[in-house]
């Protein structure tokens, strides 16, 4: 391995701008350089500091998933309106020459009292909702990052929402509410009981549709016999295997089946209102499988929405669970290997505190591995974005499309994974040989953009600080421009491990 | 309906060694193909989510399948009827492309298998399936590069390396042996010689990242050279924009279309991986038509894209379309299906001997299901693949059973598949 200062540990500064944030603004590496682990402890005591707060009047019209939910529902409703006029319409023919003859004059009386207009070149139509929706999250988590400190919690944000993730790409009710369910169910609980997430992620609505729960139904319900539908296992395997207890940890094909029967009746109200509000989250006790279940070699009496409470709350305890996530940890904050040493301090403390997430990130900070592993992960895309904006200022105000296409482009499009198990958390991923070409044409876009570059050896010393070495500082003194010095900076090395 | 397997038949090559060299014998590749004028390629779609190959290639004479599959299930009647294979199997009708290369006896298909992973977690069942290992676990290298690794130094093919398709590297196709990276083109390219000095920085300070780079920026002009007749500097607008990621049917066009380019120049690489995502269908899936099927469509549609792209060199070329397991063979409460075992693997190209389904059929009963739900495997993946690339680029047994796919001696390469 070829990665500076292998030898000795890391520049402490860089290590808590790189390996725990966001990356340094100009001027951040000043405030943070007396004690960068105090710095860090610092965004973790300022409450709320997950949140996107709606106080903000930026912010305040975001709105939450049940409204988010149900603007796209409409929207569909309309959208299938639209679609079978334009169907009765075509199949309608000739309107426009209805006066032409008494055959035709016949036809166009039974035809809509209310004709189509011309068909003129409509203008541009509107974005759908939910795309306008997607945009305005999107904008504000950019902004979030942007503003940040030094962007630890928000890189356990971004840690959680991939963890628990959802994909746009299931459906427009997904696209509509992603941004409201990071906000929702995510950010409240960074720093709060894994269980709680936990919770509130499986009971949410984007949760609920994007694995399928909306759909399973008790075979022996009461809407399983006389509908007879029944259970899909989405989302209770995925919960075992991504969210809590992890792949080969003992569950069977039995318990997936079973946790299955017990999630059934989580569900979301649909259109209609009959469960609910529409767009809300609510318990159908007509689709819930009666009875008791055993999941785990415990058995859970019949208890409505209760049982998978139950259920829940113990395998967020499960000392798997522990193990899951205390790796997942150390692998996405200290290195792809990570040190096994750090694994079972994060996973004692884990089970010590009853899934304490901000015990957990504080023993982050505190750990030894942390500050003496060498910076061998690459940011992963979002990261790197974050990164380039606070180091060459933010992009295109109120509109996330550059950053949003640049996301698309190096293989990690927001809120869009390829499967309910995230993005990869391993540096050779992004790594790789696309992933590197994307890097550099991005790294162009952006010094181009930048209206008024300032000295490119400057910003090297504010982004990366003292420990850059001697080939990156001669690579950016001797670039032919100062666009091409930034381009080079936000290629270095250090600007792109972790 | 057979199952093809290999019968040893020790070369002349190989009674001309000399004493003592057995061992070395076995690990020797066979070169027949060497003076027939054929330039061999492999191509390996992983489809990631888990395929219902009973939707994709139904078995619509079994008398359970419709039963099993309700509403779903492929029909020979109706608006949207299956495109008969032979007189028990028929491809979904989203599936033109397939079928009418079947009927030419250019695309074969392996029914009622799997990889030796019997569980059910996509992710270990991907890992497995593109380590090529037994069990998950082993995530470093994939069976596709360790095949390239595995061919005698200065081997044309093994020189000119491998492609992988799209942002990040399958893992199919990880590891030592040289790999290039491709997506299409999205953003306008840096001016002047940045790419050069990033290069020299990365040379100095950072060979992983070199390395890297380097490959990207190879790929892309190659691709680029070929698409606007060998003007680097200034791309057609419009030309190659991203059309949706590898899970959209067009997507997958689009890559294969930009694959096929590369692949077929002579000094291009001669085994590539692309995976396509999206498999997943848990609930309504659809049949004939629907999501599944959109999906099948674009997977036609790279079978087309390749067979239009490579020209000459179609005939010299195997696809091989996988996916990690299959799914229930009832379908669910949703009209959908769960996770499940037995699928099948798909095979077109001008080199394979096709117009033959390859299935030794386990039936449909409850008895006859897997755990009682899933499509019982009777042929392993391994063996298809082990026996294309023995087939195509003359692997011995003996390496494909220890470096390319380890312990998997039991399962013998399927021979007979290339034409």
């Amino acid at each position: 391995m070829a990665i500076p200062a292998a030898n000795s540990p890391p520049d402490p500064v860089l290590v808590a701008f790189n390996r725990f944030g966001l990356g340094a603004r100009p001027g951040d590496r000043d405030r943070a350089a007396h004690d960068p682990r105090g710095y860090l402890k610092a965004e973790l005591r300022q409450p709320d500091i997950a949140l996107i707060s709606l106080d903000d009047p930026t912010y305040a019209s975001l709105p939450g998933s049940t409204p988010a939910i149900q603007a796209s529902m409409a929207a569909n409703f309309q959208r299938k309106l639209d679609r079978e006029r334009m169907a009765a319409a075509t199949a309608q023919p000739a309107m426009a020459s209805a006066q032409a003859t008494p055959a035709q004059a016949t036809s166009a009386q039974i035809a809509p009292a209310h004709p189509l207009p011309p068909p003129t070149a409509p203008a541009k139509p509107a974005p759908p909702i939910e795309a306008t929706l997607f945009r305005a999250e999107a904008q504000a988590r950019l902004d979030k990052a942007f503003r940040a400190e030094a962007g630890f919690v928000e890189r356990l944000v971004y840690f959680w929402s991939n963890h628990f993730c959802v994909s746009v790409a299931k459906d427009n009710i997904v696209r509509a509410s992603a941004g409201a369910f990071e906000r929702e169910a995510i950010r409240p609980f960074v720093l709060g009981r894994f269980a709680d997430m936990l919770m509130t992620v499986e009971r949410h609505p984007a949760m609920l549709f994007y694995l399928d729960n909306q759909q399973s139904i008790g075979p022996d319900s009461r809407a399983g016999k006389n509908r007879r539908r029944g259970l899909n296992e989405n989302l209770a395997r995925e919960i075992m295997e991504l969210h809590t207890l992890g792949v080969g940890s003992g569950y069977t094909q039995a318990d997936v089946t079973s946790f299955a029967r017990i999630l059934t009746g989580w569900t979301m109200a649909g259109r209609e209102g009959r469960l609910g509000e529409p767009g809300s989250s609510v318990f159908n006790a007509n689709a819930h499988e009666p009875g008791d279940a055993v999941l785990l070699g415990k058995t859970y009496p019949a208890a409505g929405m209760g049982q998978a409470e139950a259920a829940l709350n113990d395998i967020a305890s499960h000392p798997a669970t522990a193990q899951h996530i205390a790796t997942e940890l150390a692998r996405h904050f200290i290195a792809d290997d990570p040190p096994p040493a750090a694994v079972a301090r994060l996973a004692k403390v884990f089970a010590k505190s009853d899934g304490n997430l901000r015990a957990l990130a504080a023993t982050l900070i505190d750990m030894p591995e942390a500050w003496s592993t060498p910076l061998a992960k690459m940011r992963s895309p979002f990261d790197y974005i974050a990164a380039i904006r606070r180091a060459a200022g933010p992009g295109p105000a109120n509109d996330p499309g550059q950053s949003l296409n640049w996301l698309n482009a190096l293989g990690e499009p927001l809120w869009q994974p390829p499967g309910p198990n995230g993005f990869s958390d391993q540096a050779d991923s992004w790594a790789s040989a696309e992933g590197m070409k994307i890097r550099l044409d991005t790294a162009w876009q952006a010094a181009r953009q930048v209206k008024d570059v300032g000295n490119p050896n400057d910003m090297l010393d504010a982004v990366i600080g003292p420990s850059a070495s001697p080939e990156t500082r001669q690579a950016v003194a001797r670039a032919e421009s100062k666009q091409q010095g930034l381009a080079l900076l936000l290629m270095a090395p250090e600007f792109q491990r972790r | 309906m057979s199952l093809l397997c290999e019968t040893p038949h020790p070369s002349r090559r190989a009674v001309l060694m000399t004493g003592g060299a057995l061992f070395a014998w076995a690990y020797l590749p066979r070169f027949a193909r060497a003076a027939d004028n054929r330039d061999p390629r492999l191509i390996v779609i992983v489809l990631r989510g888990a395929l219902d190959g009973l939707s994709a290639v139904g078995p619509i004479g079994d008398p359970d399948y419709a039963g099993l599959h309700g509403d779903i299930a492929l029909s020979l009647a109706g608006p949207h009827a299956a495109l008969p294979l032979d007189g028990f199997f028929a491809v979904n009708p989203a599936m033109p492309v397939f079928a009418r290369l079947f009927k030419d006896k250019q695309a074969a298909v392996v029914h009622a298998a799997a990889t030796g992973y019997r569980e059910r977690s996509h992710f270990d069942g991907q890992d497995v399936l593109e380590s090529g290992f037994a069990g998950p676990g082993h995530v470093a290298t994939g069976w596709l590069n360790r095949a390239l690794e595995s061919l005698p130094a200065g081997d044309r093919v093994a020189t000119l390396g491998g492609l992988a398709v799209g942002p990040s590297t399958p893992l199919v196709i990880r590891g030592a042996a040289p790999v290039l990276g491709w997506a299409p083109q999205s953003l306008p390219p840096p001016a002047g010689d940045l790419a050069e000095r990033v290069l020299d920085l990365y040379q100095h300070r950072d060979p992983v990242l070199a390395v890297a780079l380097q490959k990207g920026l190879d790929a892309d002009r190659m691709a680029l050279d070929d698409q606007i007749g060998g003007n680097t500097t200034k791309p057609k607008s419009g030309a190659m924009k991203p059309k949706g990621g590898l899970g959209s049917a067009a997507g997958m066009r689009q890559a294969a279309q930009g694959a096929a380019k590369l692949i077929a120049a002579d000094d291009g690489p001669r085994v590539a991986a692309l995976a396509f995502d999206g498999w997943d269908t848990h609930a309504n899936e659809g049949g004939a038509t629907g999501r599944l099927a959109t999906l099948l469509g674009g997977l036609d549609g790279a079978f087309e894209e390749f067979e239009k792209g490579l020209g000459e060199r179609w005939k010299d070329t195997a696809i091989v379309a996988i996916t990690e397991f299959g799914r229930t063979a009832q379908i669910n409460g949703s009209v959908g299906t769960d996770h499940g075992t037995g699928t099948v693997v798909l095979l077109a190209g001008g080199a394979i001997k096709g117009g033959r389904i390859i299935a030794d059929w386990p039936g449909l009963k409850p008895a006859q299901l897997y755990e009682q739900r899933d499509l019982a495997p009777t042929s392993d993946v391994r063996a298809v693949l082990k026996g294309l690339l023995a087939d195509q680029f003359g692997l011995s047994a003996a390496v494909l059973a220890d470096k390319v796919f380890p312990e998997s001696a039991a399962a013998k390469p399927m021979r007979d598949l290339i034409a």
